[in-house]
Order: C-alpha cells, then sequence, then structure tokens
C-alpha cells in the first residue's frame, strides 16, 4: 500500500485563485510518497498549474504548510516560505522556456550545480540530443524541446521534477514516445515527479496515483485504475 | 572644414555619448523596476518619465535653468559643495540632456524585459539561480536588439537636441554649441553652406542608426 511508503512530500495548503468563471479557493491536502509519478488531473482553471507553482516557490499560499523529506518549505503559521531558488526542483513549464541563447548544451550545463561534462554527456545520451547539442532552442521541433527541458531539468539534480501539462503542445504519435521519455526521467530522477495532464490514457499510462481537482478542490483521488474505472 | 565645425561636432559627440552611457547605466535599473515591480505610484512614475516626449523642450529647459539658479536649493547645493554653476556650461547641457532623453533609453529597456516570457526567469529561479545571475545570463542576452535600440534611440536624440541646450546651455563654441545650434547659428549668419555640411551629417548619422534600430527589430521577432 502507498501509505506504508516513506513520505516524501506534505502539502496541506489553501490559495484564492481567479479563473474565468470567477473565484475560487485551491485547498489540497496531501502526502506523497517517494518514487511516485504522481498526476494532477482536471479541467483547465482547476489548479493544477497553481498547485505546481506553488510547490516550486513561484507562488505562495494563503495559508497552510509544504514540507518535502522533514523539510519545511512553507508555513504560514511561523512565517516559513522558502524560495523556488531554496526549493531545488526540476520545474518543466508548457512552453519548456528553453534560453533562446544557449545551445541545447549550453541549456544543460548552465542547470548544473556543480558543473560535470560527464553528467552533461549522459543526459545528452539519454535523451537523444547528441546531434542537436550545437543547436539553439529556436530551431528544434516540439518533441525536441520536450526532451532538451526534461534533460535540463534532471541536470540540476532536483528533489521534485514538476511537469506542468508537457504533452499537451505535441501530436499524438510523439506523446506516446515522449511518455516513455518522462518515465525515463522520473526512473533517473529516483524521486517524487508530479505530471499535470488531462488525458486519461496519458494518467493510465504513467501516474502510481492520481488526484481529479476541479474548482480547486480535490473530489476524487487513488490509483489511475480505481478513479478512471 | 575648419577647427570650428570639427570641435562643434566632437562636443555633439560628447554630450550624445555621455548622455547615453549614463542613462544606460541608471536606466537599467530603473527599467528593470518598471518592467517587473508593482507599487501603486508606479503610474506617475512612468508618466514623469515620458513627460519629456511630450513637453515642449523649453518648458523643460526652463525648469532646468530656474533649479540651476544658486538662489534655488538644488543650484545651492552645487555651488556650495562643488564650486560650480550649472547654468551656461557643458555639465548643465548634460543633466538636462540626461532628463530630457530619460523615456529614450528607458522605454525600449522597459518593453525588453517585458517581452521576455516570464517562464525564462522563473525557469532559471527554480534551476538555482539568483537574481542577479539570472539578469545577466538570461535577461540580458535575450533583449540586446532593445539594448541596441535604446542607446541607438538616445544617441540620435541626443544629437538632434536643440531646447533644451539653448535654454540651458546658449550658444558657447567649445562648451555649449552643439551641432544642432550651429545650424540655427549659421543660417541666421546666411552661411547656408556651412549649415547644409552639419545638416548632412546629422542627416547621416540618424539615418545609419535608425537602419540599425530597424535592423534589430527584425531579428528580434525572430528570437522568440
Amino acid at each position: 500500500m502507498w501509505f506504508k511508503k516513506n513520505i516524501m512530500l506534505k502539502i496541506n495548503i489553501e490559495r484564492s485563485m481567479l479563473t474565468s468563471e470567477g473565484k475560487s479557493l485551491l485547498k489540497v491536502d496531501l502526502e506523497i510518497a517517494d518514487n511516485e509519478l504522481f498526476c494532477l488531473f482536471g479541467h483547465s482553471g482547476a489548479g493544477k498549474t497553481t498547485l505546481l507553482r506553488i510547490l516550486a516557490g513561484l507562488f505562495k499560499p494563503d495559508r497552510g504548510c509544504i514540507s518535502y523529506n522533514g523539510e519545511v518549505w512553507f508555513d504560514s503559521d511561523k512565517k516559513i516560505n522558502l524560495s523556488p531558488q531554496q526549493r531545488n526542483v526540476g520545474y518543466m513549464f508548457q512552453d519548456y522556456a528553453l534560453f533562446p541563447n544557449m545551445t541545447v548544451r549550453r541549456n544543460i550545463e548552465f542547470a548544473q550545480k556543480i558543473k560535470t561534462p560527464e553528467e552533461v554527456e549522459k543526459l545528452l545520451n539519454h535523451f537523444g540530443l547528441e546531434a542537436l547539442q550545437k543547436q539553439y532552442p529556436t530551431k528544434l521541433s516540439g518533441g525536441q524541446k520536450q526532451r532538451v527541458a526534461l534533460a535540463r531539468a534532471l541536470a540540476a539534480k532536483p528533489n521534485l521534477l514538476l511537469l506542468d501539462e508537457p504533452l499537451s503542445a505535441l501530436d499524438e504519435e510523439m506523446r506516446l514516445s515522449l511518455q516513455d521519455e518522462i518515465l525515463k526521467a522520473h526512473e533517473m530522477l529516483n524521486s517524487v515527479t508530479l505530471l499535470v495532464s488531462h488525458d486519461k490514457e496519458e494518467v493510465r499510462k504513467m501516474a502510481s496515483r492520481v488526484i481529479v481537482l476541479r474548482n480547486g478542490s480535490v473530489v476524487n483521488q487513488g490509483k489511475p485504475e480505481e478513479v478512471f474505472l | 572644414m575648419n577647427s570650428d565645425f570639427i570641435n562643434t561636432l566632437l562636443l555633439t559627440g560628447k554630450l550624445a555619448g555621455w548622455t547615453t552611457l549614463i542613462l544606460f547605466v541608471i536606466g537599467m535599473p530603473i527599467a528593470y523596476v518598471l518592467a517587473y515591480k508593482r507599487f501603486w505610484f508606479k503610474s506617475l512614475i512612468e508618466a514623469l518619465i515620458s513627460m519629456p516626449m511630450v513637453l515642449p523642450p523649453t518648458v523643460l529647459g526652463f525648469y532646468m535653468l530656474v533649479a540651476y539658479s544658486p538662489q534655488n536649493a538644488f543650484g545651492g547645493f552645487i555651488e556650495k559643495y562643488f564650486n560650480t554653476r550649472l547654468a551656461f556650461s557643458f555639465e548643465g547641457v548634460l543633466l538636462a540632456s540626461v532628463v530630457f532623453s530619460l523615456p529614450f533609453m528607458i522605454q525600449p529597456l522597459q518593453n525588453g524585459l517585458t517581452a521576455i516570457p516570464a517562464t525564462f526567469r522563473e525557469a532559471a529561479y527554480t534551476l538555482g539561480k539568483s537574481k542577479t545571475e539570472t539578469f545577466f545570463k538570461v535577461l540580458i542576452p535575450n533583449m540586446i536588439p532593445s539594448i541596441v535600440t535604446a542607446l541607438a534611440m538616445t544617441f540620435a536624440h541626443c544629437i538632434g537636441e536643440f531646447g533644451v541646450v539653448i535654454m540651458v546651455g546658449g550658444n558657447m563654441p567649445g562648451e555649449t554649441r552643439v551641432a544642432s545650434i550651429a545650424i540655427y547659428d549659421e543660417v541666421q549668419a546666411m552661411n547656408f553652406d556651412v549649415a547644409n555640411q552639419y545638416s548632412l551629417v546629422l542627416f547621416v548619422i540618424s539615418l545609419v542608426i535608425l537602419t540599425v534600430i530597424y535592423s534589430m527589430n527584425r531579428k528580434k521577432k525572430m528570437l522568440f
């Protein structure tokens, strides 16, 4: 059972959100175990990206607490709020946010805290990017950008991997092949991965557990096969 | 070409060069704050910076001249601590030129910063990079066309400055007599050949600068 595993990430937060349908309250109480590939499922405006940004330290919750492996990242009562730099998360944005002034290789090197060329080679090799290492992001296809973004996120050796709808902009064939890349990235990381998706098949294939968000509230959670009967 | 002609052009270049350099150093932090920070009097600051674009240069020149007077606080402070008067001096014209050219430096820099997707900064922060490192390694390299535009616009605008210079500096050869004033002066003296030489130099410089700006802006559209 998942709850017998070592709990890595504890989230208990509230934050008001302004969506196209008006104001709503994101309210999440979750515990995520080590090595889980956890999926946040829901329609747009449900609060999936907001939750991911809160975990990365890019948004501040109104109240609550977040802790990772015993370290408090946010606690509204104790006025603790670690900056994104202090949390060491790998965040993959919907637009990938690759730096256009850097080559593929330089994007990966830039992410490293300790510069190790061997590690860069390993990542380039792992994601099939050797031939593209001198290219600039503007010359890459959507699928190639996604692989570079994954490699860059892993280069920082993050505590958490946060993937914000990484496959939404890609065609069906590309999605299927890159789902495997994400699973590989999760294995490499050997920690917690949170994936935002609104594709049930994707969640079934990839996630060990899923929560369904609607208007900021968790309406269902469990294993994908239990949630999506 | 006589030495007056050369000296006037050199003085024009010196004024434009110093104005551009000073404005770049103080303009970048101001542009950063205006692009990324939110505060309640931000619109007022933006309006004040843009004022020289709509205000007659003589109005600004007049207020600068009043401020430079030793009877007033600023002029008095300068005279007391630096033992100098700013009115009808190169330093006085330079200060007025810096104030008058503020929007030409700050607006392109601010637009350049806001055009960079917010996720670039956020990605750098999540990768553990400080704001300073993000600024120099992510933001600056991705806004080069905006920086070139800001530098070129400021320089070009300074070269053509007339109203503020004549109000604050008058027409003193070697001190405050820049090319635009020399043109007016030569026309008044019916020396159309010399006026034409000055005009041609300003025309060519302005054309080259604007061509560079348009070329850089085309590259900028291809970047993101």
